[in-house]
């Protein structure tokens, strides 16, 4: 028996192996560059989701160990959320439009679109910074309760991402004024947007979560 | 404002004679060898080729070489463990409470974190895309940051022994003992952020070789032709990106209540310290997966290398991976059976943990068949994997006796339970760590280890390890708890004395390994293998020249199989000496130092955080995100090696190997 062509056929290494042919799946070899990229950024992002989850599975352990402080119900305000929620998916809506612009090669329209990105991004910030110094200046701060610690922490962390994204809105922005649409910039364009959605996706749990189910209790 | 925060003289211990005259040699140490470097001329070239270096095998070894080290201090702690208990009837021995329970705490997590996760992850950066058939992992400056930082970690974890002190609450801080009521020094701050700073490098380098081994492997090597060591790396760091995030958030809600006053696991406002006990769990048993799971691959390699048979029942194998790395999520619950969940939450997890041996135990069957009928060479590598088949199924039987709930409530918190996950940790992820290091050795120097010593070695670990764990589990059964600094019965103590004479000869087989890296240095061209291939291996990585160059693989190799070298090795016989291929140019990522920079200011940040210094935080995470910003704008991320280049050094290779098989075809 030649042991160059199918060695055993018990040994389902040995057999042909049918379909996936692409690169990066299968047989076809390595991935370009840009798959790579986007897919390692994915295993990232899902890896960030699985640190929201435990800072969601401590808030929801801890959401009624308020220690005879202010309850979920007496301190949200669904108002002031609401508008937060339209302006980080506004944002994300301007993040896409940027994503296109850029796939268009059109600097102009790729500027204004992450600039609204950004100032969207920006207002749901302060909206948030602005709700947590209430808390805090009516005694609901993060060391009165367990509930309120969770409660910080949970939304901090969003917003702790929010703020790096703006950061790095910045930066990406600046080095596509600087060198271009190049290729590697394209890339971190695509983790960019991928970063900006999933962040939309964490905030839609804290939305529905925390503070609707917290203010209909 | 202080301008350094809480540290002042008081921090150093001037009044304890053993971490001061311990950490007095190892600055010496250090600086002796910083000393040699400069004095000698190799700092550029350590900056250039090391330091800065983004290539995986560089890496590997730099990774393999710090857990080498902190082995050393990890082990250290051990023998003065050991000795602590072997004096301590009826006195207070030699090691004052205090600083006893900074030294159990620090060996655990040097032995888990700064250890076993390096020495493992530095074989799989080394083998891994050799295995794959490819010239890079996927994200290569990410690699050297992610080295950087775990070595920040190991750094800031001995800068412990001088400025300040440990954690004294075991080597997971469980609350509340581990509050700033409980525990108001430095200790547990420093085992936070080191963990933390070396918990985002095993993070990045989790997500580096998921992507690498899914998305970049050689023409042909389809999944289910990868080696076994592929599959059970894949599996490790999935688990490294599904648990190490848990651990990320549960420590920082810690720092949290540390740090900000918040309420997470107080005993009061409502905190829920057994919310911690879950948290840290559900990242601690995929942890133990993590560690063992490349282990396993190591051996399914060695073993069928060794034996000259393809790896029996390739398929089960596989399924038992995956099965484990899904039912490891499962069981973490066993870690605390009294804690209160009740009958049926504990039945739930005992019976899980109990089904999770059952893929285990297939693994050891297919490697003893894979042996059955094999022309067995019983080098060093081999004798470690024997070695550890005899040992990890005792240390697998003590498990499933603690997964038993009704045991588990005679036996938690008994050196029983020390006795077990030593039994696995050393006779499993050590064993398989050094039957790696022995048989990837050449590969990443082209030279072998020395037989002989190696082999002296092996059984002064196997037999230290047996005088040493034996007597904890006899202990553990008559009642001994773990972490005593002393105790008042008589009868325990010759079992100690076993022990310890245990860890001496643990002691003897360490002192041979650094004889025999010693003596394999000094007579490194009588060991050289110019082949690439010293065992007669099976997978890819002996395909190229050891060490191999910059860029792994002149030519992407073309798989066809399962053993994808050794079906090569079989065409190649039945051919003349295949044509020189047409040789191209290649890129190879060009070296940086982000990942060096990176890590010094994450040092920074760290240190500044434990004390409080707090202008100095800011600069830290300031200066890492400068470093990031100027590896973003650089133009030139690549280097070409020129075809000429690449042709000169694959011929020699080509030359040497078929020498080779031409000198065996003679004889």
């Amino acid at each position: 028996m030649s042991l160059a062509e199918p060695m055993d056929p018990n040994r389902v290494g040995d057999l042909p192996i049918e379909g996936g042919e692409a690169p990066g799946r299968g047989l076809g070899g390595p991935a370009p560059v840009r798959i790579v990229v986007g897919y390692g950024f994915w295993i990232f992002i899902l890896s960030d989701m699985v640190m929201f989850s435990a800072f969601f599975a401590a808030y929801a352990v801890l959401a009624g160990a308020t220690a005879g402080g202010p309850t979920a119900k007496q301190i949200f305000d669904l108002n002031n959320v609401a508008i937060e929620t339209g302006c980080l998916l506004a944002s994300s809506f301007a993040c896409g439009m940027a994503s296109l612009a850029a796939g268009a090669r059109n600097p102009l329209w790729f500027h204004v679109s992450m600039a609204a990105t950004f100032v969207l991004g920006a207002i749901f910030l302060g909206l948030e910074l602005k709700e947590f110094a209430g808390l805090a200046a009516q005694g609901a701060g993060p060391q009165r309760s367990a509930f309120l610690s969770a409660f910080f922490t949970l939304v901090g962390c969003h917003g702790a991402h929010i703020t790096a994204g703006l950061a790095w809105l910045l930066t990406m922005s600046a080095q596509v004024v600087a060198k271009g649409f190049r290729a590697d910039i394209m890339r971190r364009i695509l983790c960019f947007t991928l970063f900006w959605h999933a962040l939309d996706i964490i905030w839609v749990a804290i939305f529905t979560i925390v503070y609707l189910i917290g203010a209909g209790r | 404002m202080k301008l350094l925060g809480n540290l002042d003289w008081s921090a150093i211990p001037l009044d304890q004679p053993i971490p001061m005259i311990a950490s007095g040699v190892v600055a010496l140490g250090i600086l002796a060898v910083l000393g040699w470097i400069v004095l000698s001329g190799r700092l550029p070239y350590l900056w250039r080729e090391w330091i800065t270096s983004v290539d995986h095998k560089r890496i590997g070894v730099m990774y393999c070489l710090l857990a080498l080290v902190m082995l050393l201090r990890g082990f250290s702690d051990a023998i003065m463990m050991r000795s602590q208990q072997a004096l301590a009837l009826h006195s207070m021995g030699y090691l004052p409470p205090e600083h006893y329970d900074q030294v159990f705490s620090a060996h655990g997590t040097i032995m888990i974190f700064f250890v076993a996760m390096p020495f493992l992850i530095g074989l799989m950066n080394l083998v891994l895309p050799l295995q794959l058939g490819v010239r890079d992992v996927a994200f290569p400056t990410l690699n050297s940051v992610s080295f950087w930082l775990t070595a920040t970690g190991a750094l800031l974890v001995n800068i412990s022994l001088v400025i300040g002190e440990f954690a004294r609450t075991g080597w997971l801080p469980y609350p509340p003992l581990s509050e700033l009521r409980y525990s108001p020094g430095v200790g547990v701050d420093y085992y936070l952020w080191s963990l933390q700073i070396s918990g985002v490098g095993t993070l990045l380098t989790g997500i580096n070789f998921v992507t690498t081994i899914l998305k970049l492997r050689a023409p042909g090597m389809g999944y289910l032709r990868m080696p076994m060591f592929c599959w059970t790396s894949l599996a490790s760091s999935l688990l490294i990106v599904a648990a190490f995030p848990i651990l990320t958030a549960t420590l920082a809600m810690l720092i949290l209540d540390r740090y900000l006053g918040f309420h997470f696991f107080t005993n009061e406002a409502g905190g829920n310290m057994m919310m911690f006990v879950n948290l840290i769990w559900a990242w601690g048993h995929p942890e133990v997966y993590i560690l063992i799971l490349p282990a396993f691959g190591i051996f399914s390699e060695v073993v069928s290398t060794f034996s000259g048979k393809p790896l029996f029942g390739y398929r089960s194998m596989v399924m038992a991976t995956m099965a484990i790395c899904l039912l490891s999520f499962m069981v973490w619950l066993h870690h605390f059976f009294t804690m209160g969940a009740g009958a049926d939450v504990n039945a739930f997890f005992g019976i899980m943990s109990t089904i999770i041996a059952v893929p285990t135990g297939v693994k050891v069957f297919n490697w003893l068949f894979t042996i059955y009928g094999g022309r067995v060479r019983f080098t060093s590598p081999m004798l470690w994997a024997i070695g550890f088949m005899v040992t990890f199924v005792i240390g697998g039987m003590t498990g499933v006796l603690l997964a038993i709930p009704p045991a588990d409530f005679v036996l938690h918190n008994s050196l029983f339970l020390v006795a077990h996950f030593h039994n696995v940790i050393i006779g499993g992820v050590l064993f398989g760590a050094f039957a790696g290091y022995t048989y990837w050795f050449p590969k990443a120097f082209g030279f072998k280890l020395h037989e002989g010593l190696g082999q002296a070695a092996f059984w002064c670990w196997l037999i230290g390890f047996y005088l040493a764990f034996t007597p904890l589990y006899v202990l553990g059964l008559m009642g001994m708890t773990r972490r005593l600094q002393h105790y008042d019965v008589p009868a325990w103590q010759p079992w100690t004395w076993v022990a310890m004479a245990g860890a001496c000869l643990i002691l003897v087989g360490i002192c041979c390994q650094i004889a025999q890296l010693w003596v394999s240095i000094a007579r490194r061209e009588s060991l050289r293998d110019v082949t690439g291939d010293p065992w007669n291996g099976r997978s890819l990585e002996w395909s190229t020249a050891s060490p191999p160059p910059a860029f792994n693989f002149a030519i992407l190799p073309d798989v066809h199989g399962e053993d994808a070298y050794w079906g090569m090795k079989q065409r190649a016989l039945n051919e003349d000496a295949a044509a020189e291929p047409a040789y191209e140019a290649i890129e190879v990522p060009r070296n940086s130092p982000t990942g060096f920079v990176c890590a010094f200011f994450a040092t920074g940040m760290g240190f500044a955080l434990i004390w409080h210094i707090w202008w100095l935080a800011i600069a830290g995470i300031l200066g890492a995100w400068a470093t990031f910003v100027v590896f973003a704008w650089r133009d030139r991320t690549e280097s070409e090696i020129p075809a000429e280049e690449v042709a000169r050094i694959d011929r020699a290779n080509r030359a040497a190997r078929l020498g080779a098989s031409t000198r065996e075809a003679v004889t």
